[in-house]
C-alpha cells in the first residue's frame, strides 16, 4: 500500500520534472528563433513536410466529420422543426471545437510523431552531436524550424478542416436531405460571429500548435539514442499531445465562454 | 621514450591530470597527455576504456571534473558557448559511424559547414566541395545519398565533411572500425596524407594497433581510465610493458583478463555443492 503511494508520488514528481524540462526547452527554442527568421527557407521546408503533407488526412477527415455532423444534426434538429439551422450547427461546432481539436489530434499523430522520430533518429545516429561539433547549434538549425513550422501549420490546417467539414455538412444537407442552399448558408452567415466564434477557434489552434510542436520536438531531442528510445518517444509524443490538446481545450473554452457576447 | 617538454611551440592539445566520471562511475583518472602541432597521435585502448570520452573532453562536449584541457592555449572546460563554438570551427571530428546527414546528398553534407559558416557564393562552395571530395577520392559520388554508400565510402565522405573548413585539429573516433582491409588502408593513408598536406594536427582514437603503427607519430595507451604507456611506434613495438605487450600482440590473457569477473566456474556449474564465496 505504502509502496503504491510512493510509486504514485515518484511518477508525479517525474511528470512535473518533465514538464519543467519541456518548458525550459521551449524557452531555448524561442531564444534561437532569430536564426529561423533569418533563414525562412528552412522553416518553409518543414512547413511542407508537416503542413502540406498533412493536407489530405486533414481535408478528408474534415469532410467525414462534417457529413456526420450533418446527419446527426438533422436527426436532432428536425424534432424541433429547426432543420434549417443545420448550417449554423455544423459551422459553430466545427469552427469553435471540432476544427481546432480534431485537426490538432490528427496533426499530432501525423506530423508530431514524424518530427519526434526524425529528430530522435538524428540523435541516435549522432547527427545532432556532429552538428554541435561543427559549431552549429542543433536547436537553432534542426529544432526551431520544425517548431515554427508546427505553430504556423496548425491554425491553417484547422481552418481547412473546418472549411472541409462545412462543405461536407452542406453536401449532406443539400443532396441527402434537400435543405435549400440559400437557407443553409444564410442562417450560417447570420449566426457565426467572426470575433467570438472564428477568432476564438484560431486562438485555440495556435495554442494547440505551440503545445504539439513543443512536445514533438522535445521528445525527439530527449529520446534515448536507441531503437526502443525513439519508439517510446514517438508514442509519448502522440499520447502527451492528445492529452494536452484536450486539457488545454477545456481550459480555453472555459475562458472563452465567459467573454460576454 | 621521448620527453616533449622542449621549449618553443606549445602543444596544440594539452591535457593535465584530467578526471571524468559519469555520476559515480569513474571513466578517466588523472590523464595527462599532449599533442604537438602537426603530429598524428593515436590514443589506443580496449573497448570502453574511455578513449571516446577523452575526445569529447577535447571537443568540449564534456567537461573534466578535475584537471584541465587546453586546446590552442584555451581552457576548453571554461569557455562560454560562443567561444567554444569559435574554437570548434577550427576542429573537425570524424564520428565512429560517420554521422552523415541522411536527408542530404554527399555534396550537401560536405557543403553544410561552408554554407552555415561562410557567406561564400554557391559556385565557390561547389569548387571547394569538389576539391574536398577529390581529396578522399569520391568526387564521383557527389550526387549520392548516405544510404547508398558502403561503410568505407561513408567514412571518407564524413572525412571530407570534417575537413571542409580546413581545421587545425582533426579528431577521429574509431576511423577503422568495421572496414574491410582495403577500405581500412585507404582511410588510414588518407588520414596521414591530409595531416601532412594540410598541416593539420590529428588525434586518432582506435583499437586497431597494426594500422595505427603504420601511420601515427606517437601513441598513448589507455587502460581502465589511465595512461599505461606511450611512445613512438618503434618504441611501442619494443616495449616490455605487460599491457602494451598484450595489446600489441593480441594475447588472450594478461593484465586484461579474458574472463569478466565472475564466481568460480565450478560453483556456477553446481559442482562442489556450490560451496563457494
Amino acid at each position: 500500500m505504502i509502496e503504491a503511494v510512493s510509486l504514485l508520488g515518484r511518477r508525479a514528481i517525474a511528470a512535473f520534472v518533465r514538464a519543467g524540462r519541456r518548458a525550459r526547452f521551449l524557452a531555448q527554442v524561442l531564444m534561437h528563433t532569430g536564426a529561423s527568421l533569418k533563414r525562412p527557407r528552412l522553416t518553409l521546408r518543414e512547413i511542407y513536410f508537416s503542413g502540406v503533407m498533412s493536407l489530405v488526412i486533414i481535408m478528408v477527415s474534415g469532410m467525414f466529420v462534417g457529413m456526420v455532423l450533418g446527419l446527426q444534426g438533422f436527426e436532432t434538429l428536425q424534432k424541433y422543426g429547426a432543420q434549417e439551422q443545420m448550417g449554423v450547427l455544423a459551422a459553430l461546432s466545427l469552427v469553435r471545437e471540432l476544427g481546432p481539436v480534431v485537426s490538432a489530434l490528427l496533426f499530432a499523430s501525423r506530423a508530431g510523431s514524424a518530427i519526434t522520430a526524425e529528430i530522435g533518429l538524428m540523435k541516435t545516429t549522432e547527427q545532432l552531436k556532429a552538428m554541435d561539433m561543427m559549431a552549429i547549434d542543433p536547436i537553432a538549425r534542426v529544432v526551431a524550424p520544425r517548431f515554427w513550422a508546427g505553430v504556423i501549420s496548425m491554425p491553417l490546417l484547422a481552418a481547412l478542416f473546418s472549411a472541409a467539414g462545412i462543405f461536407g455538412a452542406f453536401v449532406v444537407a443539400k443532396i441527402l436531405i434537400g435543405i435549400d442552399g440559400g437557407v443553409f448558408w444564410g442562417n450560417m452567415q447570420a449566426a457565426v460571429d467572426v470575433r467570438y466564434d472564428v477568432l476564438n477557434g484560431v486562438v485555440k489552434s495556435v495554442v494547440f500548435g505551440v503545445a504539439i510542436a513543443t512536445i514533438a520536438t522535445f521528445e525527439g531531442f530527449d529520446a534515448d539514442p536507441t531503437a526502443e528510445g525513439v519508439s517510446a518517444a514517438t508514442t509519448r509524443t502522440v499520447v502527451t499531445s492528445a492529452l494536452s490538446v484536450l486539457a488545454l481545450d477545456l481550459v480555453l473554452t472555459g475562458f472563452m465562454l465567459r467573454t460576454p457576447h | 621514450m621521448s620527453d616533449s617538454n622542449a621549449p618553443p611551440p606549445p602543444p596544440l592539445v594539452d591535457i593535465r591530470d584530467a578526471d571524468f566520471a559519469y555520476g559515480a562511475r569513474s571513466i578517466l583518472k588523472g590523464i595527462s597527455l599532449s599533442v604537438p602541432r602537426g603530429k598524428l597521435v593515436a590514443i589506443m585502448g580496449g573497448s570502453g576504456c574511455g578513449k571516446t570520452t577523452l575526445l569529447r573532453l577535447i571537443g568540449g562536449q564534456l567537461k573534466a571534473s578535475r584537471g584541465s584541457v587546453h586546446v590552442d592555449g584555451q581552457d576548453v572546460g571554461a569557455l562560454e558557448k560562443d567561444d567554444l563554438y569559435a574554437l570548434r570551427r577550427k576542429m573537425g571530428m570524424l564520428f565512429q559511424f560517420g554521422a552523415l546527414f541522411t536527408d542530404m546528398t554527399v555534396f550537401d553534407n560536405v557543403a553544410f559547414q561552408l554554407r552555415e559558416h561562410t557567406g561564400l557564393p554557391e559556385d565557390m562552395i561547389r569548387d571547394l566541395v569538389l576539391m574536398k571530395l577529390n581529396a578522399v577520392g569520391l568526387r564521383g559520388a557527389a550526387g549520392m545519398y548516405p544510404s547508398e554508400l558502403s561503410g568505407g565510402m561513408g567514412r571518407r565522405v564524413a572525412l571530407a565533411r570534417a575537413i571542409a573548413l580546413d581545421p587545425m585539429l582533426m579528431m577521429y573516433d574509431e576511423p577503422f572500425a568495421g572496414l574491410d582491409p582495403i577500405s581500412l588502408a585507404v582511410v588510414g593513408q588518407t588520414i596521414r596524407r591530409l595531416n601532412d598536406a594540410l598541416g593539420i594536427t590529428s588525434i586518432v582514437v582506435t583499437h586497431d594497433v597494426l594500422e595505427s603503427m603504420q601511420i601515427v607519430d606517437y601513441m598513448y595507451f589507455i587502460s581502465d581510465g589511465r595512461i599505461v604507456g606511450h611512445g613512438t611506434p618503434v618504441e611501442i613495438r619494443a616495449s616490455s610493458e605487460p599491457f602494451i605487450k598484450q595489446f600489441v600482440h593480441a594475447e588472450l590473457d594478461g593484465p586484461v583478463p579474458f574472463h569478466y569477473p565472475s564466481r568460480p566456474y565450478a560453483a556456477d556449474l553446481g559442482f562442489n555443492g556450490g560451496a563457494s564465496s
